[in-house]
């Protein structure tokens, strides 16, 4: 998707980077603004928006009832899929998941999965049969940047929005009664994203950083400050000092952002 | 799946395949493996058997995706139906698209995009076999792939990765410790230049042993890259001698005729 950036521009960016000040006014290490609202689909079990920025998100959470996989019967099963709206960004085109939308999916995925957000094990209703299926959807409705991260955040936000019906099993049928409760989950991974412009990392890139970077590289942090998943990105490289430098950068900055949500 | 080991380590430190935790499974490379391809690998790493193969710089199909300034690069990673236990469809799934995606950005680093303008350089990667750690194979043969097929490269790549088992951080897993263990770091390496083109990880681990799998990750490529390096040669060689040879018979054959 190669979106025009004059030379003009990209040499701006890179310049001003090189003597640690940003196009936007921030600072290497500095978030955009971030707003986040709970709830805003009554229709979905669980939802969330995220503004970072420009950059806009919804998540809408989704529990169903299905089959558990084979080899992990007694566990409820988490999928995630994203959709790069159209309206989003001149550069989305409508149609099936292409491997921007796939990639921005599965590392959403990765951090709920691997920092094993969702306690799986109740959601299981009959092991073998039924288990609880949480659909997390991503919709990007303004693409300005560091999709990732917003992403990432409004799924999790989505996540702790999230409410179950009661039920009950009579003679092998399941029976949805009154009343909900929270799904329940144990952690609250973040993902924060460093991007390779020049020879310097910068945090939360947005949209024309995204342009002229070589690189990037997500790390989802947990409370207890482990990684839980990385993906690099882009067709530049790291030098090994520099990607230690980033998971550096990353567990501070969940940290900071672990604290403004509350998480 | 109830084959599932209790213990991934024994009472010597020794893996399920009596592997010590630094050390690489069997690998086994061989360049031109495809000859209608412009260039071509196979590689056996453990039980993964792949190949790679390389058409271009072509023409771009279609041909709105073509570039001014450098030529584009497309790369397909793709696993046979039969690669794994339980059959897989051949439709390609969101994870072969994904891993497809990050194998092309950890290819392009290593090449001289704008040496080929207005062309595409096509990348094909088939997993016959699979056994854990097929990104990483698939990136080495791709990469010995384009070497053969003389397209000018800053270095090759190559791909190992690290994992934690049992509170220890191991090098190249195997399908089995990927499964039980708790994370995989795979990395890809342009060893001359230092640079890592393609870092994933799942599972958890410490900010220190994410470093410790890093630089053992590290150590598996450079390893790896010496043997990527001789089967380079290998083929070159074996070329060579087949042409002095045939080069010898033709004048054989002129100083017969000349008499």
């Amino acid at each position: 998707m190669p979106s025009v950036i004059t030379k003009i521009r990209q040499k701006q960016i890179e310049q001003l980077i090189e003597k640690g000040n940003r196009l936007d006014g921030r600072g290497p290490m500095d978030y955009r603004e971030l707003k986040l609202e709970l709830g805003l689909i009554e229709r979905a079990e669980g939802s969330a928006r995220v503004l970072l920025g420009k950059t806009e998100v919804v998540v809408g959470a989704k529990i169903q009832m299905g089959e558990p996989f084979p080899d992990t019967p007694n566990e409820g099963v988490m999928t995630v899929n994203a959709e790069l709206v159209p309206f989003a960004s001149p550069n989305f085109e409508p149609g099936p998941p292409d491997e921007n939308s796939i990639e921005l999916a599965r590392i959403v995925d990765r951090g709920i999965r691997e920092s094993h957000m969702i306690d799986t094990s109740k959601l299981c209703i009959e092991p073998g049969k039924k288990v609880f299926v949480v659909f997390v959807d991503v919709y990007v409705l303004n693409h300005d940047g560091n999709l990732i991260d917003a992403s990432a955040l409004a799924a999790v936000a989505a996540l702790t929005n999230t409410k179950m019906s009661k039920y009950e099993v009579e003679e092998g049928e399941v029976k949805i009664k009154s009343g909900y409760e929270q799904l329940p989950l144990r952690k609250h991974p973040i993902t924060v994203t460093c991007a390779k412009i020049g020879n310097k990392l910068v945090v939360d890139p947005w949209l024309e950083e995204e342009q002229v970077m070589e690189a990037r590289i997500s790390f989802a942090i947990d409370e207890d400050e482990n990684i839980c998943a990385i993906q690099k990105g882009g067709s530049g490289y790291f030098e090994p000092e520099q990607v230690f430098e980033a998971a550096r950068i990353a567990k501070e900055k969940a940290k900071e952002l672990r604290k403004k949500l509350n998480w | 799946m109830n084959d599932k080991p209790e213990k991934l380590l024994d009472k010597k430190g020794l893996r399920l395949d009596g592997r010590k935790i630094d050390e690489l499974r069997p690998v086994k490379m061989e360049v031109g493996a495809i000859s209608n391809a412009n260039g071509s690998a196979y590689i056996e790493w453990g039980k993964n058997k792949i190949m790679a193969a390389v058409y271009g710089p072509r023409e771009v199909h279609p041909k709105h995706l073509a570039l001014q300034d450098r030529t584009v690069l497309k790369c397909r990673y793709h696993m046979a139906s039969f690669s794994v236990q339980e059959r897989k469809s051949p439709a390609p799934s969101r994870r072969e698209i994904e891993l497809s995606k990050v194998i092309r950005e950890s290819l392009e680093p290593a090449i001289f995009m704008e040496y080929y303008p207005r062309t595409m350089i096509d990348v094909f990667i088939e997993v016959l076999q699979a056994d854990g750690g097929t990104r990483c194979a698939s990136i080495t043969a791709a990469a010995l792939a384009l070497a053969d097929s003389g397209i000018p490269m800053r270095d090759l790549v190559v791909a190992c990765a690290a994992g934690k088992i049992e509170d220890k951080i191991v090098l190249d897993l195997m399908d089995t410790e990927d499964k039980v263990g708790s994370a995989d770091v795979p990395v890809a390496l342009m060893p001359n230049l230092n640079a890592i083109t393609l870092l994933q990880m799942d599972g958890i681990l410490s900010t220190e042993e994410f470093e410790t799998a890093v630089k053992m990750a590290m150590e598996g490529c450079k390893t790896v890259y010496i043997m990527q390096k001789e089967a380079l040669k290998t083929k070159y060689v074996t070329a060579k001698g087949e042409g002095e040879e045939e080069e010898a018979k033709e004048e054989e054959g002129k100083e017969e005729a000349e008499e």
